[in-house]
Order: C-alpha cells, then structure tokens, then sequence
C-alpha cells in the first residue's frame, strides 16, 4: 500500500528525513510515532506528492507520488495538523466544495455529504458557519472532509493533539470505525503513546527522521523487553531478607517496588509459579500477582534511550 | 482541466469574499460614487441658475480650452458649444481611465482574499492535499477575481452610460456616449487590467502573510491609472480606438510576462513551505 526506501528530505540544512524506509500494508492502522520535529508531518507530504524526495523512493498504491499525486490524492483522504477548513462557510459548504475538487460526481455529492454528516453527528449544525464551532466539532468537520470520497486510504496526522480527553476519546472511537467499516488502511501520526496503543496494529517509531524500530507492538516489547513482567502486591510488611531469598529463585531478572507492589522481569511465563512458591514460604501475603503486558510508552522511552535520545 | 473543478473554486472563493464585509464594501460604493453620484452632480449642477450665473464662463472660445490637445483630438469636438464641450471632455474623456479602478480594485480584493487571505487563514494545505493539478488551482482562482473583476466593470459602464446620457439629455440633445475609444477601453483594457490586478496580487501574496498587506500592495497598481489620468488630462494619450487597442496590448504582453512568474511560484512545492 505504501512502501518507503531510504528516503531522505532535507530544509536548508535541517535533515528533516535521514534515510526512512517503511512499508504498510492493506487494511491495517499503522501508526508512525514521534516527538515533535521528528519528520512525520513531512513524511505525509512526500506520499502525497506535495514536495519531491531528495534521494530515496517511495510509493502509494503502487504509484509514484511525483508523477501520479493528484491519482493518489483521488483515492487517499487526509486530515492535516490544523483542521485547514473554511470558516467562513457553514460544514455542508465545506463539504460539498471539497466533494466538487474531488470529483465525486453530482448526483452522488449531495448524498456523500448527508452520509458523513450524519456519521460524524454533525447534521444539526451542518448550516452554521464553522466559526462557531469548538475546536472537537471543527476536528469531526475535518474527519468528514477526509471520508467524503471513501479514500481507501486515509492519512491521519495527530488527530487529537489538540482536543480535550472526551473529544479525544470520541474521535478515537471514530478513527476504530473508519478502519473497520470499509477495510480502510490508515496511516495515522502521533506522538500520543495511548492513541498509538489503542488504535495502531503496527507502529513505527520515528526520531529525526529515523526509525530505530517498527513491528506491532507485541513485537517491540519482546524485542525490547525480553520475558515477562509480573505485578505482585502484598500485604506489609514485606517479610524480611525477601531480596536475599529471591536471589537464589530462577529466572528473576530485576526487581522494583513500586509502594507495596513488586514488579518483577522474569525470563519466562514458566518461572512464574516458582517464584510466587519461593515469595510464599519466605512469609510474604500475596493478594494479587498479575503479568504486565509492556506499554507502547515503555518501548518508546527505551527505544530512545537506546538509540540515546533524550527522554 | 475540469470545469466543475474550477467552477467550485470560483464558487467557493466568492463566497468567501461576500462574506467578508471589509472586502465587498468599496466594490459597491466606488462606482456609485464615480460613475452614477459623481457625473449626476456634474450633469445637474450647472443647471441650477445661481451656478450657471457664477461659475459658468459662457463667452469662452472653444478654441481656447481645446488649446492643450493634439489636433487630431480637437477634430471630435468640432461644432460643440462650451455648455456641451466641458461635460463630452470630462465624462467622456478624462473619466475614462478613472474607469480602470474599478476591474484594478476588484480583481486585486478578490485575488487577496483567495491567495493571501487562504495563507493567512491557513486553509491552502486543504487545497494542496485535493486530487486538483497546481494549474487547475491556479486557473479556478485567477477567475474567481477576474470575472466579477469583468462583471463590475460592465455593469459600472452600462450604470454610466444610462446615468450620463439621461442626465446629459438636455445639454447634449441626443445620445452620445459611449464614444468609440470607449470600445477598447471596456473590452480590451479592462479585462487586461483586471488581469494585471489578479498577477500582481498573486506575486505580492506570495511574499506577505495576510490579506490586508496583499490588497494594500496591490493598491499601488492604482498608480498605474493615475499616470493614465494625468496623461489623458495633459493630452499625451488620447483615448481613440487606436491607441486603447494599443495600451491594451502592451498591457496583454506584461501580463503575459507576469503569469509565467506566478505560475513557476503557484505550485505545491513552492506553497507547501508557507502553510
Ligand atoms: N517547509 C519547511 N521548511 C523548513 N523546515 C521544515 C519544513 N517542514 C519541516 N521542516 C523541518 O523538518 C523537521 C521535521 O518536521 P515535521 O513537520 O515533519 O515534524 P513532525 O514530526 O510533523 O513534528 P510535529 O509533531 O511538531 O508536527 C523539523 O525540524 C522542521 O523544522
Ligand atoms: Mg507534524
């Protein structure tokens, strides 16, 4: 669906994208994370043919974006940074002018615009200009733009950085249904670690203009963060010498107390039983023990503090 | 090219414009003012009788105000008397290149508010992510200023001359206007005008952030048509067919020159580093 090779795109003499190669396939979210500056802004321009490369190859839909941009802007939605809406005119305006450039036919238009109003629960207020409306409302408008002509591909550049948790939420739910109603490929930016784990399949993760890993994010974490990691709380006191005790426990890796909760790596899921018989007879009172899938927040922060990024 | 494409963006961006006060306003007020108020009080004035007993020099020789222009110039206002001279001189000339205000200032409000005014307003990257070529984008909003730029100017000389030749009806006798330089003046100046207004806007846009700096800028070209103004009153131009059709075309070839500028700054690669 789209396919990056060693692309690089420099500004003057900011290196915006240093040698990027990304593949994602149909159907899935793929989420491209990174922290401001990192190149995703300028990664979606490229795949839509808006500035050339300057070195490197890229391709959507099996296409070349330099050559065929406006064929893949045709079949592929956007929803930028800024919601890039008129606000002069009312959300059916908006709609129906970007329906006309592009190209949906007449006698669809109207229908397409009645449908996406209604999806994004916009049709009470679809007169009313745009100025009035809150910046989660002018976010759906843009979402609604983005679906109007039923891309089969939808890029979406940090979608909720600027709405509050509710809204965020809302839209979320939005994108989950986008993806899933139409088998939509989506491409979607963001440096929030949640959204990328809540929505994404697959996730990149971008630092100027580099990726130092990309895979789901069951991947990362087994590539990252080898083993398990098990919660346990007990009761206190947490008997004495348990640390001597523990040591001699197989496949123990660390250990971290986080108040009267332990988090332990272990090597394996095997070695969990082991461990809560060796926590038991040292005296200590288990009231839950619980593996702890690793966030993507984790991975992300160990990925650059790997790759010595700042934190 | 589309033509629905460019049809929706001439929509759009009108739109937008009469939605903006600040914008619309003078488009309406200057030629009410300079082709209906202004010739009415012209036409009416003299004839109220304590006027016409003070201010009107009524044993002039027409030979004498004529002095200043060439003789080719003097020929048309051959048999006129002084009553009808000073308003056949005035309205029919020296107002003329007054008229190019009118497609000047339209073309470069519109052209504004669509290049500068989407800048500033942020709403170009909508446009640069459409499945629209950098040249329909370009076209669709050339016209958008362009047309009503025409439309106005029409509309401002058919308002001109049913003010003048009803108002003049009983200092002239007849019908008079519009005199045959006229002719290129509407169809061959103006839309090249027009068309410079649009051009220069667009390249003053690209260097400035907001509309109000783009139309300010673009107010310069009013300049151009006060040489045009000085130049009819002093006699040098002399508005007939064939110098109109001449200016026109010189007019034509710098617009021309001036689009082969915009066009290599009205693409995505260039606009995308100002959103
Ligand atoms: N048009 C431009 N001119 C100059 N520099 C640019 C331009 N566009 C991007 N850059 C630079 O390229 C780098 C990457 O920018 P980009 O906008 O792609 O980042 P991003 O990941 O989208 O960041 P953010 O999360 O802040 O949106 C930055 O250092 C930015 O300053
Ligand atoms: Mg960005």
């Amino acid at each position: 669906m789209i396919q990056l090779d060693c692309v690089t795109k420099s500004f003057g003499t900011t290196r915006a994208l240093d040698g990027l190669s990304l593949a994602v396939r149909p159907g899935e979210i793929f989420g491209l994370l990174g922290p401001n500056g990192a190149g995703k802004t300028t990664t979606i321009r490229l795949l839509n043919g808006l500035f050339p490369p300057d070195s490197g190859s890229l391709s959507v839909f099996g296409m070349d974006p330099q050559k065929q941009g406006s064929e893949i802007r045709a079949r592929a939605g956007i929803l930028t940074e800024t919601p890039a809406l008129y606000e002069r005119l009312s959300a059916e305006e908006n709609l129906l002018f970007f329906g006309n450039i592009c190209g949906i036919s007449q006698q669809k238009l109207v229908q397409c615009v009645f449908e996406v109003l209604d999806l994004f629960g916009l049709e009470a207020r679809a007169k009313e200009r745009l100025a009035g409306f809150s910046k989660g409302m002018k976010q759906r408008v843009a979402l609604a733009r983005a679906l109007l002509h039923d891309p089969e591909l939808l890029f979406l550049d940090e979608p909720t950085s600027s709405l509050d948790p509710e809204s965020a939420l809302q839209v979320n739910d939005l994108i989950r249904t986008i993806s899933r109603d139409g088998g939509r490929t989506i491409f979607l930016c963001t440096h929030n670690l949640l959204e990328a784990q809540r929505l994404c399949d697959r996730v990149a993760v971008l630092d100027a203009g580099k990726i130092l890993a990309s895979g789901t994010p069951a991947e990362l974490a087994a590539a990252l963060f080898p083993g398990v990691r098990v919660e346990i709380d007990m009761e206190a006191p947490a008997p004495v010498n348990l640390a001597e005790k523990l040591a001699v426990c197989q496949g123990l890796r660390s250990i971290q107390w986080e108040g009267g909760t332990a988090l332990m790596d272990l090597a394996d899921h095997a070695d969990i039983p082991g461990m809560v018989a060796t926590l038991v007879s040292a005296g200590a009172r288990i009231t839950r023990v619980e593996p702890r899938p690793v966030s993507l927040e984790e991975i992300y922060f160990q990925l650059r503090k790997n790759h010595g990024g700042h934190t | 090219m589309r033509s629905r494409v460019l049809k929706a963006i001439i929509k759009k961006d009108l739109l937008e414009v009469s939605r903006n006060r600040t914008a619309w306003v003078p488009v309406v007020i200057i030629p009410l003012v300079f082709f209906v108020f202004l010739p009415a009080l012209f036409l009416l004035l003299p004839r109220l009788s304590f006027f016409q007993s003070t201010t009107m020099p009524t044993n002039l020789d027409p030979g004498q105000v004529l002095s200043v222009l060439p003789e080719e110039v003097k020929a048309r206002f051959a048999g006129l008397s002084v009553d009808q001279l000073i308003p056949f001189a005035i309205l029919g000339y020296f107002f003329a290149p007054m008229f190019l205000v009118m497609p000047l200032m339209v073309s470069s409000i519109v052209a504004a508010e669509s290049f500068a005014g989407e800048k500033e307003r942020k709403t170009l990257e909508g446009l640069l992510y459409s499945p629209t070529t950098d040249a329909e984008l370009f076209t669709g909003k050339a016209l958008a200023a362009l047309l009503p730029a025409v439309g106005f100017s029409l509309l401002s000389f058919v308002l001109y001359t049913v003010v003048i030749n009803t108002l003049g009806y009983p200092i002239m006798g007849r019908i008079w206007f519009p005199l045959p330089g006229w002719w290129p003046l509407i169809f061959w100046i103006t839309p090249a005008v027009a068309f410079l207004g649009v051009l220069v806007t667009v390249l003053v846009s690209a260097r400035v952030a907001t509309f109000m700096e783009a139309y300010q800028s673009g107010g310069m070209l009013v300049l151009l048509v006060l040489g045009l103004v000085v130049g009819q009153a002093t006699g040098i131009i002399y508005l007939g067919v064939l110098s109109g059709m001449v200016i026109g075309t010189i007019l034509w070839l710098v617009d021309w020159l001036l689009l082969r500028f915009c066009l290599r700054l009205f693409s995505r690669k260039v606009l995308i580093g100002k959103v």
